[in-house]
């Protein structure tokens, strides 16, 4: 394959990753208040994304830090495009990985504080995600309310199911119903936003013109509409991989839709490093990536076990 | 006033606050490794009590780091899209090759450390600390030799007006970055013993005084999940200490053993500082004069040049020999290079802001070096089981701002003294700033950066102060039965402090 597209298929592995993964850790923080009550359950339920959640944010950094070196022009464009939004994005990050770092360490005063960030932090950041790529393709108002509100509530939906999955007692019972709940939001927004992905730009409105996009974006739907049944039979961990599936095959129909302009009237030739550099960092990411997702897989097994309250 | 001066101080401003957590990270993971390694080889509680002491004030710290860090790598792009597109494929590589092999192994282990003290065996969670201590310390190698390629770039080539690189191998074996990343980690290892050194000092002053006062410590809400058993364990264990004063001589042992391993550690890092800050020098003589020249407030190129201790106080061939190691060398001034430098490169003004690049240099010698002074001083005062004296174990407090003072006129004397360039020779800073962001949208996030990092400072040094104050947690009788199984119930006891 050529390096070019190789590169930008690993960045949107990175992207993919970093939405799966953090969108659990967005959906338990927005949840904080509405699903534990009382602080050991509140506690019951960081625990599940505690020693995670820091891993999980790597995969931004790194997806970022490989558009930096495998797209300068597209890293350039995109972030200093969308200036303003991408300071929320980073307020709401720095206020949320605060938070959760410092809530077992603070007076009980405090400590509400600390929820409250976590919860602001966590909306925001996954609200502004979704609506930074629906700006990205439409340009319009409500493409960007649009995309906003489909990340935001397919991160609710996955941080619910995820509670469910990993916790015990009333609050698994809970996240349950809050799942369901959170779905009656999500799939509506779902159905109105997924197949705009894909029928976004120029030229490319139709069926037949990106079939595979539309698979994908059609896909996701079916994958969110069968974690609503999963989570009704109390399948929860074939649940969670619904939701995780949603949330890939969406992020698939976006790349695949950037792929032909990653920003307006840019190419992804155009934005590319040279070859040289793409081949250095092929080889020594070839070289690492199977270790890390060895180590942060390892995580997960570490801490496969259901939180207790 | 217009975008490209905000955009400068918002990069100033962010970059500066963000180096105040990183050599506290690099140096205090790798001193809490050492201290649970410690536990692990002699068993002794208190080892123990002292990882999890600067254990807890090491993750208080290391939240921002990662934080603020994250603001760090956006800005590039934000800010200065123009630099971003011209660099991207030299400079890019390092960043993306230190979130791949540093921040993953970073954040993933340091997970694993903090909630795995029960679920993982002894062994492996010590080595869990030291992967991310190392983490740290393999990211500073990164991001240096990115840095160090913007003040002397090698292996690239500029083509159809951006910089393409030849060869990463000269890019990461840059010589300005071998010499770069021991003089930062170093000064990494100074601040954070610093840091020890007055955090013992307190604590040996605290232990010495009657009990008065020390009650009124708040009790800290981590502790919740212990139960009561533990909240009311505290007090009383803090009750009996204090009253005992000097009488209790465990803790005292326990923060003199402290307070010597950080003097060994900033002694140390203080001779490796004093090393490769030499060798720095020599570099800027051939690769950035003008900083040098700035540095010294030299006028003219000069044989036999003086070292200025403070302005109209010289001290004759000093410099020659320190950036040449040679008394009788010719260095350049900086209005000789000017001249030299219009000619290059075309009219404009190639000088530092000279009095800020002069007075950094002086208090990062200065100051860097009083700090390991005084860990000199104290190796010296405490030698042989001698107790350290109470008015060092006072004095111990200064060990903590010298450092930091001293590192940031660092990075003020490396990044104001290479100005007006981003890349020195290729890009000035003036046209790498992003032409499309306003001045309005910068101005903005200045505010709110600048807003969000001061509460955030005021919330931090309260958190550290508190938990200093109160000091380490009693540990349970028996901290570790060993493998996972039933271990959830002595995770609850012995972890609640550190997660959350
Ligand atoms: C000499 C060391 C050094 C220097 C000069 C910088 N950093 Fe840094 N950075 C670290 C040393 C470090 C660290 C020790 O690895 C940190 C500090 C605390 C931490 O958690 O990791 C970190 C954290 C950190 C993170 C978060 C990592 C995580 O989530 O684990 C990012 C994205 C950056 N940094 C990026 C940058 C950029 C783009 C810089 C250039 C302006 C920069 N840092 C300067
Ligand atoms: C963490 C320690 C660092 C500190 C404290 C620091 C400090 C500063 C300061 C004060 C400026 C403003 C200079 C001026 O405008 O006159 C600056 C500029 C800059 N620095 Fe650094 N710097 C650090 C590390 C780095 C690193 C590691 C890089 C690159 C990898 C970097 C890249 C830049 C760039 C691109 C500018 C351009 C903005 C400008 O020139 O004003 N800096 N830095
Ligand atoms: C004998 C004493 C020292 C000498 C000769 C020295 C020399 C230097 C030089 C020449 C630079 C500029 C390098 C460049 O911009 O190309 C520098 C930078 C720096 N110094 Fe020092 N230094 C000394 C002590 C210290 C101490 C004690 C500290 C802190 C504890 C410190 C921290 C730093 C930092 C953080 C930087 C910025 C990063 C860099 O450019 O390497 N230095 N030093």
């Amino acid at each position: 394959m050529e390096l070019t597209t190789f590169w930008f298929l690993v960045i949107a592995f990175l992207w993919t990753g970093y939405f799966v993964l953090e969108g659990f850790d967005f959906g338990v923080g927005a949840l904080l208040p509405v699903l534990g009550r009382g602080e050991a359950e509140r506690k019951q339920m960081l625990q599940t994304i505690g020693p995670v959640w820091d891993g999980n944010e790597v995969w931004l950094i790194t997806a970022v830090g490989a558009m930096f070196a495998a797209f300068p022009a597209w890293y350039a464009g995109l972030l200093s495009g969308f200036y303003l939004p991408l300071v929320m994005v980073l307020a709401g990050l720095i206020v949320r990985g605060v938070a959760l770092e410092w809530r077992g360490k603070v007076t009980a005063r405090e400590r509400a504080l600390c929820d409250a960030g976590i919860v602001a932090g966590s909306v925001l950041t996954a609200f502004l995600w979704g609506a930074i790529f629906g700006h990205l393709l439409y340009g319009t108002a409500v493409a960007t309310m649009l995309g906003g509100a489909l990340s935001l509530t397919l991160a609710i939906v996955h941080g619910a199911v995820f509670v469910a999955l990993k916790t015990s007692g009333p609050l698994r019972a809970r996240a349950r119903r809050a799942a369901l709940a959170a779905a009656a939001v999500a799939l509506p927004v779902a159905v109105v936003a997924l197949p705009a992905i894909p029928s976004s730009g120029a030229g490319g409105a139709g069926w037949t013109a990106r079939p595979l996009l539309w698979l994908a974006a059609l896909a996701a739907m079916a994958a969110l509409a069968s974690a609503v049944a999963l989570v009704w039979r109390r399948r929860e961990g074939w649940a969670f991989t619904a939701t995780a599936a949603s949330i890939v095959l969406a992020t698939a129909a976006l790349f695949g839709t950037l792929w032909r302009a990653p920003l307006p009237g840019l190419t992804v030739a155009e934005a590319a490093s040279a070859p040289y550099t793409l081949s250095m960092l092929t080889w020594i990411g070839l070289v690492a990536l199977p270790f890390v997702l060895a180590y942060q897989a390892w995580t997960y097994w570490v801490f496969r076990r259901r939180v207790a309250a | 006033m217009d975008a490209l001066d905000l955009a400068r101080w918002q990069f100033g401003v962010t970059t500066v606050y963000h180096f105040l957590f990183v050599p506290l990270t690099i140096g205090l993971g790798i001193f809490v490794a050492g201290l649970q390694t410690a536990w692990h080889r002699t068993g002794k509680e208190h080892h123990l009590r002292l990882t999890r002491f600067f254990g807890k004030l090491f993750l208080i710290n290391f939240a921002m780091g990662v934080v603020t860090g994250i603001v760090q790598e956006f800005q590039f792009g934000m800010n200065w899209s123009e630099y971003s597109t011209f660099v991207g494929d030299v400079f890019g590589a390092p960043l993306a090759l230190e979130a791949l092999l540093a921040f993953f192994l970073e954040s993933t282990f340091l997970g694993l450390w903090i909630f795995g003290w029960e679920r993982l065996p002894k062994r492996v969670h010590l080595a869990c600390i030291w992967a991310a201590a190392i983490g740290s310390n393999i990211s500073a190698y990164f991001i240096l030799a990115a840095n160090a390629w913007m003040k002397h770039p090698v292996g690239y080539q500029v083509v159809g007006g951006r910089a393409r690189m030849t060869d990463l191998w000269a890019v990461l074996t840059n010589p300005t970055a071998l010499a770069q990343v021991p003089h930062v980690v170093a000064a990494s290892f100074v601040v954070a013993g610093g840091f020890v050194i007055a955090v013992s000092g307190y604590r040996i002053t605290r232990e010495r005084r009657p009990a008065a006062g020390e009650n009124t410590t708040a009790p800290l809400g981590g502790n919740a999940a212990a139960g009561l058993g533990e909240d009311a364990a505290v007090p009383l264990a803090r009750q009996t200490r204090g009253r005992a004063a000097a009488r209790v001589p465990g803790d005292a042992a326990m923060w003199r053993g402290s307070l010597r391993a950080a003097l060994v550690m900033t002694a140390i890092a203080g001779v490796v500082v004093a090393g490769t800050g030499d060798l720095s020098a020599q570099y800027m003589r051939e690769q950035q004069p003008m900083k040098l020249a700035s540095a010294e407030g030299l006028r003219h190129d000069t044989t036999g040049a003086p070292y200025s201790l403070v302005p109209g106080v010289e001290v004759p061939n000093l410099l020659s020999l320190l950036a040449a190691h040679d008394p009788g060398a010719r260095i350049e001034g900086v209005e000789d290079i000017q001249r030299r430098y219009q000619a290059e490169f075309g009219p404009a003004d190639y000088r530092p802001n000279i009095p800020v690049v002069y007075w950094s240099f002086r208090v990062m010698i200065g100051f860097g070096l009083s700090a390991v002074g005084l860990s000199l001083l104290g190796l010296w005062l405490t030698r042989r089981r001698r107790p350290a004296p109470a008015w060092f174990a006072r004095a111990c407090l200064f060990a903590l701002p010298l450092p930091i003072l001293a590192v940031i006129a660092g990075w003020l004397l490396s990044e104001i003294g290479r100005q007006p360039w981003t890349v020195q020779g290729e890009l000035l800073t003036a046209a790498s700033v992003s032409p499309g962001v306003s001045l309005g949208e910068v101005a903005i996030s200045l505010t709110v950066f600048t807003l969000l990092y001061g509460a955030l400072a005021v919330a931090e040094v309260r958190l550290l102060v508190r938990h200093v104050k109160a000091g380490p947690d009693p540990v349970p009788a028996s901290p570790s039965p060993g493998l996972p199984g039933d271990a959830d119930a002595d995770a609850a006891h012995l972890t609640p402090t550190l997660m959350y």
